[in-house]
């Protein structure tokens, strides 16, 4: 997908398919998915080398791991309406018996998922553990991943930071959802943590900033970039300052859509602000 | 049978969380930790009441243990909270090292404990916690069944010297205990006398078993129905004494069979007195998205369930 309009109608669509699963279950986490439309649906549309199909191991294609599980709700829209499943199972979305769980998992074997997470800070390690396969498999694909900024208060994160660097795992990006907010606040007010680009680089890697990850032309010109930094001997961050909810006015910008629903009322507002594009499961 | 009333629903984490407000007054010893989990865990009044006394850590639970720990060296009686799993597996080694080992007066509790945490599915739904914190040695394993009885436990650990794992949940469920009990500590609770089965049950599972003994009694089934709210150190007298009378056990929990409630019933019977059992429990399984009900009756936690396992166990002596 080429065309800015197509893909800002993607994005469109996925913005209503995150509301629409939350409201149905009155569980799940809107404001980090509304967030993270942007990135992920250039992400899987645009940027990632894909094979047809799913298989877990993924040799010859690029590798995309969510570390922050709980924005499951963007993360099941982009691979439904990427091919992975039947965007209809949409509707199952944390119900009994579903392969869409609360938090993504690859229990079910839903397509598109390759390892389990909702406890956070795990999923850096796990991306630097394939990014060492692909090496030595000989495969020159990528691996990225992406990450809450409260995720980043978990101390394995900069283990794997370390690691990274000192083991010079150079196919790999992993981006920041820098919105400033989290479950109890502002980062700023639960536990600072201070200039993250200088905090990466300190640890050696390479480190873009992305002013605006809800910009399409901004995300996919810094996908474009880390691309071309891979290989360089140092792992690539994106530093993606986004705003949580966004797409939704009442939802924009506040902690407090972090993990609500919306109710009736405020899903059709929602779907308002969002009109169908590709077609509602 | 005795009859017990539910005198209104409400989560055992707002119990932990009024405990935790009533200890503000009254012990200026007590510290609280939180997670980036204060809504959740009901720790926000204590936190604006004495803001001085309260650490919110952000999202770093094994950090958490540890200033936990440190804490206690100078008299502070730290409270920590986040959901059970955090509580626990995500930190098995520094309340290993740190503070069961060290001895370490530190109070682990711990919400949204099993299944009925519901929608946010397995990755939350811990039900191998009892397991885990049972087997460090000198740690006190609590399991609360309601409101007032979670209330009264978190008052109860302050005045306990030693390291405590207090676990409880998300939903809204049965407040039957009664509202001014005094909580005792590896002392369980006879809630109704029988003579055919004994049904030993903890946390959520003890309402349960209640509606269970009703529904037996309707068969002609007298069951005795005990509440463990301590695991570790489990009231063996008790069992003991029970199971010597009806001659068979069913133990009922919100957790994996493997490490739970239900193998300790079964070593102590095994040492002493070795008498037919079933479990009512997780059979070595992870847990999955859903509502708490629907989770509970799927995986077999619930009355009918009981129901069941005593029938079993009956035909078993
Ligand atoms: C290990 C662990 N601790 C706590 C939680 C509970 N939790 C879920 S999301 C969240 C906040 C995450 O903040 P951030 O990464 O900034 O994501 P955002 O709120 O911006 O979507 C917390 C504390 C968890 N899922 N895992
Ligand atoms: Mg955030």
């Amino acid at each position: 997908m080429s065309n800015t309009q197509q893909l800002e109608d993607f994005v469109t669509q996925v913005r209503r398919d995150i509301v629409r699963q939350v409201h149905k279950v009155n569980s799940g986490h809107p404001g980090g998915s509304l967030g993270c439309a942007e990135f992920i649906s250039v992400l899987y549309q645009e940027v990632m080398d894909r094979k047809e199909g799913f298989d877990m191991d993924g040799k010859g294609e690029d590798l995309f791991f969510l570390s922050n599980g709980h924005i499951s709700p963007v993360f099941y829209s982009v691979l439904a309406r990427s091919g992975y499943f039947p965007v209809e199972e949409l509707s199952t979305f944390r119900l009994i018996d579903s392969r869409l769980q609360g938090h993504p998992t690859t229990h079910e074997g839903l397509p598109g998922v390759r390892v389990a997470s909702g406890s956070l800070g795990q999923g850096l390690s796990v991306a630097i553990g394939a990014a060492n396969t692909k090496k030595l498999n000989g495969d020159n694909h990528l691996v990225y991943s992406l990450h809450g900024d409260g995720e980043l208060q978990e101390g394995q994160n900069w283990e794997a930071i370390m690691y990274a660097a000192a083991k010079k795992v150079d196919n790999l990006i992993a981006t920041v959802d820098r919105n400033h907010q989290q479950i109890d606040g502002c980062t700023d007010d639960v536990l600072p943590m201070g200039n993250l680009v200088q905090k990466f680089e300190a640890f050696g890697w390479d480190v873009l900033e992305l002013e605006n990850g809800n910009n399409i032309s901004q995300v996919r010109e810094a996908l474009k970039e880390a691309k071309g930094r891979t290989g360089k001997g140092k792992p690539v961050a994106i530093i993606m300052t986004t705003e949580m909810g966004h797409g939704v006015d009442f939802m924009m910008g506040s902690h407090k859509w972090h993990g609500v629903a919306p109710n009736d009322e405020q899903l059709e507002k929602a779907l308002a602000q969002n009109p169908e594009t590709l077609g509602d499961y | 049978m005795k009859k017990y009333t539910n005198t209104g629903s409400k989560d055992t984490r707002s119990g932990f969380g009024d405990g935790l407000t009533e200890l503000g007054k009254t012990n200026p010893n007590v510290v609280a930790l939180c997670a980036d989990l204060t809504g959740s865990l009901k720790m926000g009044d204590f936190e604006k009441n004495h803001p001085e006394r309260f650490f919110q850590v952000g999202i770093a639970e094994a950090n958490m243990m540890g200033i936990a720990a440190g804490m206690t060296i100078g008299g502070k009686i730290p409270f920590t909270g986040t959901f059970a799993n955090f509580s626990t597996g995500r930190v098995y080694d520094q309340i290993r090292q740190s503070i069961a080992y060290s001895d370490k007066n530190v109070k682990i509790c711990a919400s949204h404990a099993g299944l009925t945490l519901g929608e946010d599915g397995a990755t939350h739904q811990i039900l191998e916690d009892i397991g885990l914190m049972k087997m460090l040695p000198g740690m006190t394993v609590i399991n609360t069944c309601d409101y007032n009885q979670t209330k009264a436990a978190t008052i109860a650990i302050a005045e306990h010297h030693g390291p405590v794992y207090l676990r409880f949940g998300r939903p809204k469920v049965a407040n039957f205990t009664p509202e001014d009990q005094t909580f005792e500590i590896g002392k369980a609770v006879l809630l109704n006398e029988g003579k055919d089965v004994t049904i030993i049950a903890t946390g959520h599972l003890v309402w349960e078993a209640l509606q269970a003994a009703e529904q037996l009694e309707e068969k002609g089934i007298s069951a005795e129905v005990i509440n463990i709210h301590t695991i570790k150190p489990l009231d063996e007298a008790a069992i003991l004494a029970s199971v010597g009378k009806t001659g068979c056990v069913v133990t009922a929990e919100e957790h994996n069979f493997l490490g739970g409630l239900g193998e300790s019933v079964a070593r102590t019977l095994v040492l002493n007195q070795p008498a037919p059992q079933e479990f009512v429990a997780t059979m070595d399984t992870f847990g999955e998205s859903g509502t708490p009900e629907q989770l509970m009756e799927k995986y077999g936690l619930n009355a009918a369930a009981i129901v069941k396992a005593s029938e079993k166990v009956i035909k078993r002596k």
